[in-house]
C-alpha cells in the first residue's frame, strides 16, 4: 500500500513536470502502459490476500484513473499553451487601413435634395420632373408672367430663340402636371434651373426644388405649417420663422419666408430662405384646373442656398468646380 | 427706392422708433434692403465763415484762413483751392471728431498753427466729393450745428420694391402705406392749381392715344437755369441717390420722388413745330442725354417735333431737346404712357432710367395734373418765370378704368382659415383707399383707388386683407388630405441606389454645367451640332451639352491640376440633342456618366500600383446592370469617336443601344493634356434603373457538375462568341460557363489565344451521370470548333 501511494504520488509530479506531448507520452508509458509500475501493482494482486484483494484492486484501478486524467487536462493545458505561442506570432498591426475602394459620396447639392425629397416624401408628395429647355409658355406665360412683364426683368433668362428658353425655376414641371391631372395634387419637382448672372453670389445654373399642392380647402394656414414644419425637420432644430409678405405673379397672396440665424458674435438676423404663396387663380384656371373648387398653395426653394446653410458652406462656386478636395468633406 | 426717414415723416409721422418702422414696412411686403446714415458720423462741425484767406508764408498750395464760428474767430490752415473770403463753410473746431475717431487737434502746419479744419464732403461722409471744402449757402446760420443745419440725424431707407407695388415708387406712396399700417393721417403737401399769367401753350399732337392716353403740357417763360437749387431739395435728391444738376432738371426729378409721376423739361427755343407723340419711323435715330446716339425700332414711342425725335417716351430724353445754361423758356412735360408700350423698351436698348422704371410698372393715370401744378410752383418758387395754361391732350377711352372687384366672405375665410371680423375687414381695405360700394355680412363689393392699379381680383384683395392683418397673425396648421397611395413600383430602381453602387466603387459625384464650350463639343462629338444659347454668359458656356463626358473631364482636368491623379466621378443629368426648332423632339435624356483614373486602388500600405483598365471600368458599368436586372447587357466593339477604337464598346438591352463605354481616345487625351488614360461611360439612365421583379424558381436538389475546357481560338474571336455557342449547344441541365483564364503569348501560336472556360451542369430532377455531361461537352466542344475554329488544348 504504501507502494501505491509512492508511486501514484510519482506519477503525477512526473506529469505535471512534462513540458511536451512526447514527454507526457512517456510518463503515460512508465506508468499506465503494459509494462508501467501502476500495472505492475495489478499484476502483483496474486500476491494479497483474497480479503483485501477487492480493495487493493479498487485502490489500483482508481491510482491509474487519476493519473490518467492528470494527463489528459495536462496535454490540453500543454495544446492550448502551444497554440498560444504559435498565435502570438501572428499578431499583426490591427492599425493599419483596410485593403480595397475607398468608399466616395455623394455631391452636397444631391445630399440636400435628398434630405428635402425625403420630407415631403413622407407627407404624402410625389416627384416630378421635366425638361429643361423650355418654352416659353409653360416657363412664364402659363404663371401669369406675359411677355414684357416687369416680373420677366427679375429672372435673368437665357434664351435660345424668342420662344425657347433654359428654365428659369422648375414650375413648368407644376404647369405640365397641372395640366395633365386633376387635384387632388401634391409634388415637388426638384431640378436644374438656369439664370443668366454669375457673381460671387450667383451662378448661371443651380437647383430648385419647388412644390406644389392643390386640394379642396387648402389655406394659407396650411402653407405655413407645411413650411414651418419643413424648416424645423431640414435644419433639426425648432427655429425662429417669419413669413413676410412679397410678389411673385405665379402666387398671390405670396410670401418670402426668412429665418432667424445667430451669428459667431451672438446677432441675430433675418435671412430668406425661400419662396411661396397661394397659387394664382389666374394659374390654376390657365392649365384647365376649376379655381372656385380648388385652391393651392406653390412653393420654392434654392438648394444651393439651404447646402450652403447647412453645411456651412460660403462661395457659392465651389458647387460646380468638382474639385475632389471639396468633394470629399461631404463623404 | 431710397427715401430719406425724416422726408417720410413730414408726410406721415407714426410714434414708432426707427427700427421699427422699417421693420414695419417690411412685413407689409415693402422689403428694406438696407438702411444708411446720410453721413458719416461727426461731432463738434458747425456752419463757419471765412473772413479772410492769405496765402501761407511757407507753403504754395496752403492758405490761412480767419474763421467765424460767430462768436469767436480761429485761425485755419487751409489746403482747399475753393478756400476764400466770405464763403460758409462746415468748420471741424479743435474737440471735434470725424468719421468716429479722428480727433481735431491744435497744429502746427509750415511753422503756421492751425484751430481747427474745414471740410469738405467727402470728410464729412455726404459725398464722395472731395473737390474742396463744402461751400454751404450764405444763408446759413453761422455757428449752427452742422448736423442740425444739414439735418443730418436722418437714414437713407432702401426699399426693394416688388413689381406690383409701384404705387411705392414715391414719397407719397410710402406715406401712403406708413399711413395704413399706423392708422395715422397722411399730410400731403398741398397742391393749387398755378393761374397762367401768359398766354403762351405750345401744340401737341398724339397719334397714338392708346400708348400716350394722357399728354399734359406747360410752358413757362423766363426761367433763370442759373438760381441755385436749395439745399433742401439737394439733400433729399442726394438722400435718394439723385444728383443735382440745375433747377428745372432737379425739380422735374423731385416732383417724380415725391408723387411718382415722372416729368421731362424741353428748352422750348430748340422745340419745332409742334411736339408729336408718335411710334419711330424705320432708321429714325436720336442722340440721347447721355450722348449714345441709338437707332430706334418702329415698336418704340417717341415724343418727335416736326424736325425729328426730341426723346424716347418714358425712358429718356434727347441731347439737343433738354435744359441747357442757355435756356430761357421751358416745356414741361406731364404723361401717362401705357405701361405696355414702355415695358421692355430701356431694357432692349441697354438702358435703364427713374422714369422707365416707374413707367413700365405703371404710373397712377390720375397724377399727371397733381404734378405739372406741383412742378410749377416749384419752378416759380425757385427759377421764377411766367407761367401760360396747361394744356391736356387726353383720350379718356385709353385711359385705365378703376377695377371693381368683389371680396366674398366665403372665399376669405377659406383662404386664411380664419373668419376676420366684418369691421376690421373693411377698415383694412378702406384705409388702403379702397372704396366700398357695397358691404354685406357676405360680401365686400370695392372700387379700387387709381394708384392701386395693381389690384384686379378677389385673390388681390385676400392679399391686401392677410398683409395689413399680418401674416404672422394668421393661423398655421398642416394640411388635411385623405390618405392616398401610389403603387410602390419594382420596375424602377430608386437611382439613390444606383448612386449608392458607384459610391462605394470610389466615385464622387460631380454637378458640371449644363452648357460646354462650343470647341470641347466639337472634340468629342464633331458629328453633333449642339444647341446653341443666344446669350451665354460666356463663349466658353456657349452650347448645351450634348454629352456629360466633355463636363467630367473637364472636371478630371480640374483635379489633375491641383495633383490629384487618382479620379473616379460620375454625374447624372440632361443631354441634349436636336434643335429647339422642333422642341417636342429635341432629345433631353437623363444620361449617367462615369469617368476614373489613376491607382486601381487607393495608395497605401499593401501598395499595388496598378492601373486602372477598361476592365475596371466594365466591372462598375456591370454592376450598375446586375443592381436591377432590367435585362442583360450586350457589348459590342463601339465606334465612338471620342473612344479608342480598340478598348470601347457600344451597351445594348435587348438589341437596343443604351450608351458607351471605354479608354479616352489617346489623340484626344493629347490634344486636352489629360496626363493618363482616361476612362469613361455615358449610359442612359432609364437603362440602368429598370428593373426586373424578382421571380422564384425552385433550387435544385441535385449536385452539380464541372468541366473545365482550355480552348484555343482565334485572337479576334471575343469571348462573349464563345459564351453564345456554349449556351446554345449545352444541352438543358447547362447552368453557366465562367472564365477563368485567359492567355496568349509564349508558348502558343501567335495569332491565338488560350481561353479556359468553366461549365456547370445541374438538373432540377435527377443527378446527371457521367455520359450525360459527357455528351452535351463533346456536342458543345464539336460546335465551338465548327462555327469558331476552337481546339481544345491538350
Amino acid at each position: 500500500m504504501e507502494n501505491l501511494k509512492q508511486i501514484l504520488a510519482d506519477a503525477l509530479s512526473a506529469v505535471a513536470a512534462s513540458e511536451s506531448e512526447s514527454a507526457l507520452d512517456d510518463v503515460r508509458v512508465h506508468y499506465l502502459g503494459k509494462k508501467g509500475a501502476l500495472t505492475a501493482l495489478l499484476k502483483q494482486l496474486g500476491n494479497v490476500s483474497a480479503e483485501d484483494r477487492p480493495k487493493f484492486g479498487q485502490l489500483v484501478n482508481e491510482a491509474k484513473g487519476q493519473v490518467q486524467e492528470k494527463i489528459t487536462e495536462r496535454k490540453s493545458t500543454l495544446a492550448k499553451a502551444a497554440l498560444d505561442a504559435k498565435l502570438a506570432t501572428e499578431t499583426i498591426d490591427i492599425s493599419l487601413s483596410g485593403k480595397g475602394q475607398e468608399v466616395g459620396g455623394l455631391h452636397p447639392v444631391t445630399r440636400t435634395m435628398e434630405r428635402i425629397e425625403n420630407f415631403f416624401r413622407g407627407i404624402g408628395f410625389d416627384v416630378a420632373a421635366g425638361p429643361e429647355i423650355e418654352d416659353d409658355y409653360h416657363n412664364f406665360e402659363a404663371l401669369n408672367i406675359p411677355a414684357h412683364h416687369p416680373a420677366r426683368a427679375m429672372q435673368d433668362t437665357f434664351y435660345f430663340n424668342p420662344n425657347t428658353v433654359l428654365r428659369t425655376h422648375t414650375s413648368p414641371v407644376q404647369v405640365r402636371t397641372m395640366e395633365t391631372s386633376q387635384p387632388p395634387i401634391r409634388i415637388i419637382c426638384p431640378g436644374r434651373v438656369y439664370r443668366c448672372d454669375s457673381d460671387q453670389t450667383h451662378t448661371p445654373m443651380f437647383h430648385q426644388v419647388e412644390g406644389l399642392l392643390i386640394d379642396e380647402n387648402i389655406s394659407f394656414a396650411d402653407l405655413k405649417g407645411t413650411l414651418q414644419q419643413f424648416l424645423n425637420v431640414f435644419f433639426e432644430d425648432d427655429l425662429k420663422v417669419r413669413f413676410r409678405p412679397s410678389y411673385f405673379p405665379f402666387t398671390e397672396p405670396s410670401i418670402e419666408v426668412d429665418i432667424m440665424r445667430t451669428n459667431s458674435k451672438g446677432e441675430e438676423s433675418w435671412l430668406e430662405v425661400l419662396g411661396c404663396g397661394m397659387v394664382n387663380p389666374k394659374v390654376l384656371e390657365m392649365s384647365g384646373i376649376d379655381s372656385e373648387k380648388y385652391t393651392g398653395f406653390a412653393f420654392g426653394m434654392g438648394v444651393e442656398r439651404f447646402a450652403m446653410l447647412r453645411y456651412k458652406v460660403d462661395d457659392l462656386r465651389m458647387f460646380f468646380e468638382n474639385d475632389l478636395r471639396f468633394l470629399k468633406q461631404f463623404n | 427706392m431710397k427715401i430719406s426717414e425724416n422726408w417720410l415723416r413730414e408726410w406721415v409721422n407714426p410714434n414708432i422708433s426707427r427700427d421699427d418702422l422699417v421693420a414695419q414696412i417690411t412685413l407689409a411686403g415693402l422689403e428694406v434692403d438696407e438702411v444708411l446714415p446720410v453721413a458719416a458720423e461727426f461731432t463738434g462741425v458747425v456752419v463757419g465763415e471765412i473772413i479772410s484767406a492769405e496765402p501761407h508764408p511757407n507753403a504754395d498750395k496752403l492758405q490761412v484762413c480767419q474763421v467765424t464760428d460767430g462768436s469767436e474767430t480761429f485761425q485755419v490752415v487751409c489746403g482747399a483751392p475753393n478756400a476764400r473770403k466770405g464763403i460758409k463753410i462746415p468748420f471741424a473746431k479743435i474737440g471735434a471728431v470725424l468719421g468716429g475717431d479722428f480727433k481735431i487737434k491744435k497744429a502746427k502746419l509750415r511753422q503756421v498753427e492751425s484751430f481747427g479744419m474745414l471740410c469738405s464732403a467727402s470728410e464729412l461722409g455726404i459725398s464722395e466729393d472731395h473737390d474742396g471744402i463744402l461751400e454751404l449757402p450764405a444763408a446759413a446760420t453761422t455757428g449752427q450745428d452742422l448736423r442740425e443745419y444739414l439735418d443730418l440725424d436722418d437714414c437713407i431707407i432702401d426699399v426693394d420694391l416688388t413689381p406690383n407695388r409701384c404705387d411705392c415708387l414715391s414719397l407719397a406712396g410710402l406715406a401712403r402705406e406708413v399711413g395704413v399700417l399706423n392708422k395715422t393721417d397722411v399730410s400731403e403737401v398741398q397742391i393749387d392749381a398755378v393761374t397762367a399769367v401768359i398766354d403762351d401753350v405750345f401744340p401737341v399732337d398724339v397719334q397714338a392715344a392708346d400708348a400716350c392716353p394722357r399728354y399734359l403740357g406747360r410752358v413757362i417763360k423766363g426761367v433763370n437755369v442759373a438760381a441755385a437749387t436749395p439745399l433742401w431739395m439737394v439733400e433729399k435728391l442726394r438722400r435718394s441717390g439723385i444728383r443735382s444738376i440745375d433747377p428745372i432738371v432737379d425739380i422735374t426729378n423731385y416732383v417724380m420722388l415725391e408723387l411718382g409721376q415722372p416729368m421731362h423739361a424741353f428748352d422750348l427755343a430748340n422745340l419745332n413745330g409742334s411736339v408729336v407723340v408718335r411710334n419711330a419711323s424705320a432708321g429714325e435715330k436720336i442722340v440721347l442725354l447721355d450722348g449714345q446716339e441709338v437707332s430706334v425700332r418702329e415698336d418704340t414711342l417717341l415724343i418727335a417735333d416736326q424736325k425729328g425725335p426730341l426723346a424716347i417716351a418714358g425712358v429718356m430724353g434727347g441731347e439737343g431737346s433738354g435744359v441747357n445754361t442757355q435756356t430761357q423758356d421751358i416745356f414741361l412735360e406731364s404723361a401717362f404712357f401705357a405701361p405696355l408700350a414702355i415695358a421692355g423698351k430701356a431694357r432692349s436698348y441697354g438702358l435703364h432710367t427713374d422714369a422707365s422704371h416707374r413707367y413700365e410698372r405703371g404710373v397712377d393715370a390720375s397724377l399727371q395734373q397733381k404734378a405739372i401744378e406741383r412742378a410749377t410752383v416749384l419752378v416759380l418758387e425757385i427759377a421764377g418765370g411766367q407761367p401760360g395754361p396747361v394744356t391736356a391732350t387726353q383720350s379718356e377711352d385709353h385711359l385705365p378704368a378703376a377695377a371693381e372687384v368683389t371680396l366674398r366672405r366665403k372665399k376669405l375665410d377659406q383662404y386664411l382659415a380664419v373668419s376676420i371680423e366684418k369691421d376690421l375687414v373693411t377698415d383694412i381695405l378702406t384705409r388702403l383707399g379702397l372704396e366700398m360700394l357695397q358691404v354685406t355680412d357676405e360680401a365686400w363689393v370695392t372700387k379700387a383707388p387709381s394708384h392701386r392699379f395693381d389690384i384686379a381680383i378677389e385673390a388681390d384683395l385676400i392679399e391686401e386683407v392677410a398683409r395689413i392683418y399680418g401674416y404672422d397673425n394668421l393661423p398655421s396648421a398642416m394640411p388635411k388630405a385623405a390618405v392616398s397611395f401610389t403603387p410602390l413600383s419594382e420596375s424602377k430602381t430608386a437611382i439613390q441606389n444606383l448612386r449608392s453602387v458607384l459610391v462605394s466603387q470610389g466615385y464622387q459625384e460631380a454637378v458640371t454645367y449644363s452648357f460646354i464650350d462650343p470647341n470641347l463639343s466639337k472634340q468629342f462629338l464633331p458629328e453633333i451640332e449642339p444647341v446653341p444659347l443666344a446669350n451665354p454668359i460666356s463663349a466658353d458656356m456657349g452650347v448645351m451639352r450634348p454629352s456629360l463626358v466633355p463636363g467630367l473631364v473637364k472636371a478630371y482636368l480640374h483635379n489633375q491640376n491641383r495633383q490629384q491623379s487618382r479620379v473616379r466621378l460620375f454625374e447624372t443629368g440632361r443631354r441634349f440633342i436636336g434643335s429647339v426648332e422642333a422642341l417636342d423632339e429635341l432629345d433631353q435624356q437623363l444620361q449617367i456618366s462615369g469617368l476614373i483614373a489613376g491607382s486601381r486602388h487607393p495608395e497605401a500600405w499593401y501598395h499595388t500600383s496598378e492601373k486602372v483598365d477598361f476592365y475596371d471600368l466594365k466591372a462598375h458599368v456591370e454592376a450598375m446592370f446586375a443592381l436591377n436586372d432590367g435585362g442583360k447587357p450586350s457589348y459590342e466593339p463601339s465606334r465612338c469617336g471620342y473612344l479608342h477604337p480598340g478598348r470601347s464598346a457600344d451597351i445594348f438591352i435587348d438589341g437596343e443601344f443604351v450608351g458607351v463605354m471605354g479608354e479616352l481616345h489617346p489623340q484626344l487625351s493629347k490634344e486636352l493634356g489629360v496626363n493618363q488614360t482616361l476612362y469613361v461611360f455615358d449610359i442612359a439612365l432609364s437603362a440602368v434603373l429598370d428593373a426586373t421583379l424578382p421571380e422564384y424558381k425552385a433550387v435544385s436538389k441535385f449536385p452539380e457538375v464541372r468541366r473545365d475546357l482550355a480552348l484555343l481560338v482565334d485572337r479576334s474571336v471575343p469571348v462573349s462568341a464563345l459564351e453564345k455557342v456554349i449556351n446554345e449547344n449545352a444541352g438543358e441541365a447547362f447552368k453557366d460557363v465562367l472564365v477563368f483564364d485567359v492567355y496568349q503569348g509564349q508558348g502558343i501560336d501567335e495569332t491565338k489565344k488560350s481561353v479556359a472556360l468553366g461549365l456547370t451542369w445541374q438538373h432540377p430532377s435527377h443527378t446527371l451521370s457521367d455520359e450525360e455531361v459527357n455528351n452535351s461537352v463533346d456536342r458543345t466542344v464539336a460546335a465551338l470548333t465548327e462555327t469558331l475554329g476552337a481546339v481544345v488544348r491538350g
